[in-house]
This record gives C-alpha cells, sequence and structure tokens, in this order.
C-alpha cells in the first residue's frame, strides 16, 4: 500500500519497520512529528524526555542494552546532546542506534541555522540524507543495518522541506528485532582514557571501512543525464536541483555526507564537462571536492545562507530565468504573533510597564519581544535567560534591580534548573520568572515533565515547580496569575527589591489548549472610547484601531479580559 | 504537472483542503508532494502549503511563476503569492479581512483595495465569503472546502472523483456538510 507521508512521518514508519523498540527526544521543530509518529505505533516504547541529551543518553543505553533505538532533535538540539554523541562514537554500539538531526534552513523556526553536517566530520560518525518520504524510511532502515554492522551511531540528517513535505511511502512490514543479549565489556563502553585511547584507532579505522562502502554505488548514485553539466547534490537541494535541470544534467546523488566518496566524485567528475556543488549552508561537499584536487563550481554561485530554490539553480546553470508573471503586490507583512488569551501577554504588558530589562529563553513567549510588548532583549539558547542573567548581574550589581529572566516551564526543565541553581549557589539577588502555561506550545502542545502526563498520554509524576525552585536553595518563590496584572507588578516590584535570589511563577494554562474554557467575546462600545490607545498596548490580534476607536474583533476573541482590566474608561462589555 | 497553493493565516486550518488534495490525486493515480508549514509561523503568521502532482515530482516546492491556482483564505495573502502564479492561473480567494498587527496597531494600512488590485493585474479572480457559504451549508468551519469547491472546476477531474476525496478525508458525520459546502463553492466558479 501506497500512502502519502511526512518525512517526519516516514521517519517513524522506518523505525516500526526496523524493529526499533526504544524512542527518547525533546521536542524541536521541525523534528517534533517522528517522535509523536513513533509513539502510535504500539510496539515502540516513545517518550518525551527533559531536554536532548537525557533523550541520546536514553535512547544509547536502550541500545547498549540490546535493542535497536532512536532520538530525534532539530539542529540546536544536536548542540545539546553532543556530549553523548562524541564519546558514543568510539564506544559504538550493541543494537542499532539512530540519531535524527533536523536542520531549518531559511529559519522558519528556529534561532540560528548551523549546519549540522559539521557534526558527522567531528564526531567521525556516518551520516545518511533522505531526499524525499521514500528515502526517510529507507534510510532509517539502512541506518540501524551500518549502525550494527559498522559498530557505530548513525546520523539521519533532515531539513524542514524534507520533514515537513509530503511524498509516497510503499508500506512495508514490520521486522521483528529481538533484543541483543547484553555483555558487561567495560573495555569497549568504560571510556577512561586508558580504554579510549584503544578505541580512537577502531574508529579511524571503520571511517577506511566505510569510505569504501561510500565509493560504491550502494548509497552514493550516479543519475545519468547530458554530460555537459554535472551536478553532485544531496537531500532537499537535490531535489531543487532536479526540478531545475531535469534531463540537463548528470548528477551525483550523496545519501551519506560522511565519509564523502572520494574515487566516486574523480569518476563523476571525469565525466562531466563542468562540475557543481549545490548544497544549502556551508560548503561541506564543495570543500572535500576542492581537497580532492577537482575544480568545481558552488559558493560562487550559491549562497551560505537562507533556502534554495529550483527557479534560482536553472537561471544560474541554465540562464533560463524562471519569471515571476504577477509582481507581488506590496502588503503589509504578517509575522506570528502571540494568541489571542496567551497566558503571556499580561505578564509582558507588566515587564514593559516596569521598563526592566528582560533576560529571554526560546519557546512561544519570544515572540514578547515584539512590538508592541518589546519585553525582552535577550533571547540565545534554552536556558539562556536565567544562566545570563546570573552573568549580566555579577558584572553590575545594581542591575539586580532592574533586571528579570523569562523562561518557560518546558525550558526551565529542559536547561533552567542547573542556571538556577548557579543563582542561588553563588548567591545573585536575581529575579527568574517562569512562564508556566503546563505545556511545550511552541512545538505544537507536547507534554512536558511538569504537565503531569507522558507522551503515549498516560498520567504521571509531574514535577512541581515550586518545590523544585525551592530544593535548588531559592527561598522567595511566588505564584501568580498573569491575567491578574495589577497583582503581578505588585509582585514583581517586591521581588526585584529583594536582595535574594527569587522566583516568580507566572502560572495559567496555554489558550490553545482543549481545556481553555473560552469566554464571550468583549465589544467595546465606540461612544465610551477616548481613543487613549491604552488596551493596544497588549498588542492582541484581536482588538484594531483601524476606525479611530478600538474594536474587537469578536471571531477571535476569547473573552480573556486583559483589556477589559487595562480600560480606565470602562469601553468592554 | 498541476501546482497547487494554499495559503493564509496560521491557525486558520489549512490542513484538511491539502488532504483532500493529496487524496484526489492519488486516487487518480498520481505522484504527489505536499510541503506544509509548522511551528512558530502556525502562532498567526503568514503560511503556505505546497501542493503537487503529475508523473513525477522532483521537488515539493512550487518554483515562481508556475503555480496553477492559489487559493487563499485571506485577502491579502493572495496578494502576498501572486508571483507564484503562473500566467493565467486562477486565485480563489476567501473574501475575509484579517489584519495583522501592524495595521491592527495603526503602523500600516490594509489595502482595502486588494481584490481590485489583483484583478487589475489581469489575474483570473474568483473571491467569495466562503465563511458564510459554509455557514450556509452548517458551520463555517468547512469554508476550506467551498474554496476548493470553486477552484475544482480550474483543477479538474471528475465531480465524482471530488466527492470521494471528501468522503475518504472528512469524518462520517461531516461529509454532507462539506459536500453541501464544495457545491456552493463550485457555483461561485
Amino acid at each position: 500500500m501506497k500512502k502519502l507521508m511526512l518525512g517526519n512521518e516516514a521517519v517513524a514508519r522506518g523505525l516500526y519497520e526496523a524493529g526499533c523498540r526504544f524512542v527518547s527526544s525533546y521536542p524541536g521543530t521541525p523534528s517534533t512529528e517522528i517522535t509523536e509518529a513513533a509513539a502510535e505505533y504500539e510496539e515502540i516504547y516513545a517518550e518525551w524526555a527533559p531536554n536532548e541529551k537525557v533523550a541520546a543518553e536514553g535512547a544509547y543505553g536502550a541500545c547498549v542494552e540490546g535493542v535497536r533505538s532512536f532520538t530525534a532533535m532539530k539542529h540546536v538540539g544536536l548542540n545539546v546532546a553532543t556530549d553523548l554523541v562524541f564519546t558514543s562514537s568510539y564506544a559504538g554500539v550493541n543494537a542499532g542506534f539512530l540519531i535524527a538531526v533536523a536542520d531549518d534552513q531559511g529559519m522558519h523556526s528556529s534561532q540560528n541555522e548551523q549546519d549540522s553536517r559539521h557534526y558527522a566530520a567531528a564526531a567521525k560518525m556516518p551520516m545518511l540524507e533522505p531526499a524525499d518520504s521514500a528515502e526517510c524510511r529507507d534510510y532509517v532502515k539502512l541506518g540501524y543495518k551500518l549502525s550494527e554492522e559498522y559498530d557505530t551511531p548513525v546520523f539521519l540528517r533532515l531539513s524542514t522541506r524534507i520533514s515537513h513535505s509530503q511524498s509516497l511511502v510503499e508500506l512495508g512490514e514490520r521486522e521483528e528485532f529481538p533484543a541483543k543479549p547484553y555483555v558487561k565489556n567495560p573495555a569497549k563502553y568504560v571510556m577512561s582514557p586508558a580504554n579510549a585511547i584503544r578505541r580512537h584507532p577502531v574508529v579511524e579505522e571503520r571511517t577506511l571501512r566505510l569510505l569504501q562502502l561510500a565509493n560504491s554505488d550502494r548509497i552514493n548514485k550516479v543519475i545519468k543525464g547530458s554530460t555537459k553539466i554535472g551536478v553532485i547534490a544531496a537531500g532537499i537541494a537535490y531535489d531543487y536541483a532536479r526540478e531545475a535541470l531535469g534531463d540537463n544534467a548528470s548528477y551525483l546523488k550523496i545519501g551519506m555526507l560522511f565519509p564523502l566518496p572520494t574515487d566516486l566524485i574523480r569518476e563523476f567528475a571525469a565525466s562531466v564537462d563542468k562540475l557543481y556543488v549545490i548544497e544549502e549552508l556551508d560548503p561541506i561537499i564543495e570543500t572535500h571536492v576542492r581537497a580532492l584536487g577537482i575544480a568545481c563550481q558552488g559558493k560562487e554561485l550559491f549562497s551560505l545562507m537562507g533556502e534554495y530554490t529550483a527557479g534560482d539553480i536553472r537561471t544560474k546553470l541554465l540562464g533560463t530565468p524562471s519569471e515571476s508573471v504577477y509582481e507581488a503586490e506590496n502588503v503589509p507583512v504578517r509575522p506570528p504573533v502571540l494568541c489571542p488569551g496567551c497566558p503571556h501577554r499580561g505578564l509582558f504588558y507588566v515587564l514593559n510597564k516596569l521598563k526592566v530589562s528582560v533576560s529571554g529563553d526560546i519557546g512561544c513567549y519570544t515572540l514578547g519581544a515584539a512590538a508592541p510588548l518589546s519585553a525582552m532583549d535577550t533571547t540565545i539558547d534554552m536556558g539562556a535567560s536565567i544562566s545570563m542573567l546570573h552573568g549580566r548581574i555579577k558584572a553590575r550589581p545594581e542591575s539586580a534591580k532592574t533586571t528579570v529572566a523569562v523562561i518557560g516551564d518546558s525550558t526551565f526543565i529542559h536547561s533552567g534548573l542547573t542556571g538556577l541553581i548557579n543563582i542561588a549557589y553563588n548567591n545573585s539577588p536575581a529575579t527568574v520568572i517562569i512562564a508556566d502555561n503546563s505545556i511545550t506550545g511552541m512545538t505544537g502542545h507536547q507534554p512536558n515533565p511538569a504537565t503531569g502526563v507522558t507522551l503515549k498520554n498516560q498520567q504521571t509524576n509531574a514535577v512541581n515547580l515550586e518545590e523544585a525552585v525551592r530544593a535548588c536553595g531559592v527561598r522567595r518563590v511566588r505564584v501568580v496569575d498573569p491575567y491578574q496584572t495589577e497583582e503581578l507588578e505588585r509582585v514583581l516590584r517586591e521581588e526585584l527589591a529583594a536582595d535574594e535570589p527569587s522566583v516568580v511563577i507566572s502560572r495559567r494554562p496555554c489558550a490553545l489548549l482543549k481545556t481553555f474554557k473560552r469566554g464571550k467575546p468583549l465589544m467595546i462600545d465606540p461612544d465610551k472610547c477616548r481613543r487613549c490607545r491604552m488596551c493596544m498596548r497588549i498588542g492582541c490580534p484581536a482588538i484594531s484601531f483601524e476606525s479611530g476607536h478600538a474594536a474587537i474583533d469578536a471571531s477571535l476573541c476569547v473573552g480573556c479580559g486583559l483589556c477589559k482590566s487595562l480600560c480606565k474608561f470602562n469601553c468592554m462589555e | 504537472m498541476l501546482n497547487i497553493m494554499i495559503v493564509g493565516v496560521g491557525g486558520q486550518g489549512s490542513l484538511l483542503a491539502s488532504r483532500i488534495l493529496g487524496t484526489l490525486f492519488l486516487s487518480e493515480g498520481l505522484d504527489v508532494k505536499l510541503s506544509e508549514v509548522h511551528g512558530m509561523a502556525q502562532r498567526g503568521g503568514s503560511v503556505v502549503t505546497y501542493i503537487r502532482a503529475g508523473e513525477e515530482i522532483p521537488s515539493p516546492l512550487i518554483p515562481m511563476g508556475e503555480c496553477d491556482v492559489i487559493i487563499s483564505f485571506e485577502k491579502i495573502e493572495a496578494a502576498r503569492y501572486l508571483p507564484w502564479l503562473k500566467k493565467d492561473g486562477l486565485v480563489v480567494v476567501n473574501d475575509q479581512k484579517i489584519s495583522p498587527l501592524s495595521v491592527l496597531t495603526g503602523a500600516a494600512e490594509y489595502p482595502e483595495d486588494i481584490l481590485n488590485k489583483i484583478s487589475e493585474k489581469g489575474v483570473k479572480l474568483v473571491a467569495f465569503d466562503a465563511l458564510s457559504a459554509a455557514a450556509k451549508a452548517g458551520s463555517e468551519r468547512a469554508a476550506n472546502v467551498a474554496l476548493l469547491g470553486a477552484a475544482s472546476r480550474e483543477i479538474g477531474f471528475s465531480r465524482e472523483s471530488w466527492e470521494n476525496a471528501i468522503r475518504n478525508t472528512v469524518k462520517p458525520a461531516f461529509v454532507d456538510l462539506n459536500l453541501q459546502a464544495f457545491e456552493i463553492g463550485y457555483q461561485h466558479s
């Protein structure tokens, strides 16, 4: 049976068919749906872990114990998990172990555009890159074979346009993979210096054997067309090139990004008149080709940034521009916004009013940086809000009175706890706000350890944030409802004034949750409106000022009442 | 090759429309590729879904100037993606205005005459209030299927194929409602 599947769903299908039994991940766009889809298969144990490092370590543990295991993450999630990655590359596997990493060319939903292919060479681990959903499934199965045959963890590199595109997959049967016996083997798994030094040559020798595989036609394939143009490409860039050039070119489609082939590239280069390397982001394949002494064109034609298009490739290589017939109308941009009823809105309104500097973090609440709330000064990585606040206060002690950290509940558990321990241990009189909406919001409502529900929708132990914070050594802990802006303002003033570390939990569930009780939409009486624009300060998409006075769009308003609480003239009903 | 884009505002729910199209093309024995937006843009940002069908589809994205039909859930979103439309392509637009934040705050202006501007370019345009059309059929939530109905003549295939695609995609309880919304949309084309 053929089925239309997201690349991410196809990866999960591959896990199912390959007999994978253990999946652990932390959500991150564009990788999230892999783990959600894997959880749909009864045969697979699947979970959300607190962060990518814990997830990868759990999955590696399962592989050492003897079952095929898997973890998925976005590109920046891999930065968190690399501690496990680099050394597990030395220790190798028992049953197969796959790590999927999804890059986000074009930064549709990310804070940077890093090229995770660098990690494959750095960790000396094979990396496969599929170009459509069918290959996503196939490469998972291939990945497990390589992992076991070559005794190595294997990367599966995805990107937004592969993960979030649907194409056809011919469904196969599950092949049961019985657990291998666990055998104690400290020389392989205890990576003390004395043992690790003996594993390093194993890794180098493994890479040489993998190179032979790369030079065969098992994974990297030549697709013959016109020999006037030769293109080396992988993944989505191969798709664009194929669309742009069709049979006007021959292709060396790279399926394994590390180690890259040598002889195969030499042969291919010799068979074409002009060689191009087409790869989004960094010139990784191109640098390799040039190091082989082969002339090619790549980054002098194509950008180091963003996504490529078939039209652009066609223009540059064939000289036939892909033309727009109709010009775009100059219309206002539409960036994402906090939803109507979003609990973060009240918090950022108060922070804006207090004119504090906000050390921010990663999540829906990063949207609090946008006007008119404009209440975020920094956003760098998961957990940095708290750790950076500590540094800022130590660097300039008086900033403790004018600076706060804002972090979501899921992000706090991901990597805020250690930062908070540092604040308590090294005694910064910091004010940390946990924006607790009871869910991992931006990635599409995944439960987290504070939610009390598992990925498989079972009730479980929940982290009690107040107790966790106290256990870190913070004595001042306050809980406030962000819809109650006056109280929130009072509490924040008190905590900013306090001379010891404090945590304010701004608690209200996400307004998109099914359990959210939608209130009656509010109406504005235009006769009462004095045009003070107070209600415009909260940046609610349901309130407009287009007709010269405030007005509420009843189809968007969820009746949260935040605007009403701010209106001095009682316009809202 | 058939190239269709569904554009709108994150959260409007374009997923059902693209699923119906996917089911339709599959039942016609075509290769299909579809590209969606997840993550941040879903929070009220501008979103686009690409749907392609044909003998062999190399890439999930539609190059500029090659889209047969743009189905827009919102007026200015239709205008934003015009460079993708091919010559004599069709734009089906829901006559609904959702102001971006810059317009709400008064920093930018919503171009009220945007549909006229699109027409003046010589673009084939079908505009109607799909929400009311769907409400007539029983629920505003079927607005996306009403828009599909309006695009279906241009996209092609038999009425039976379309109806089967709807039957095989939506929950049984909503089949009649959606078939009706489809018909109302079709009348607009």
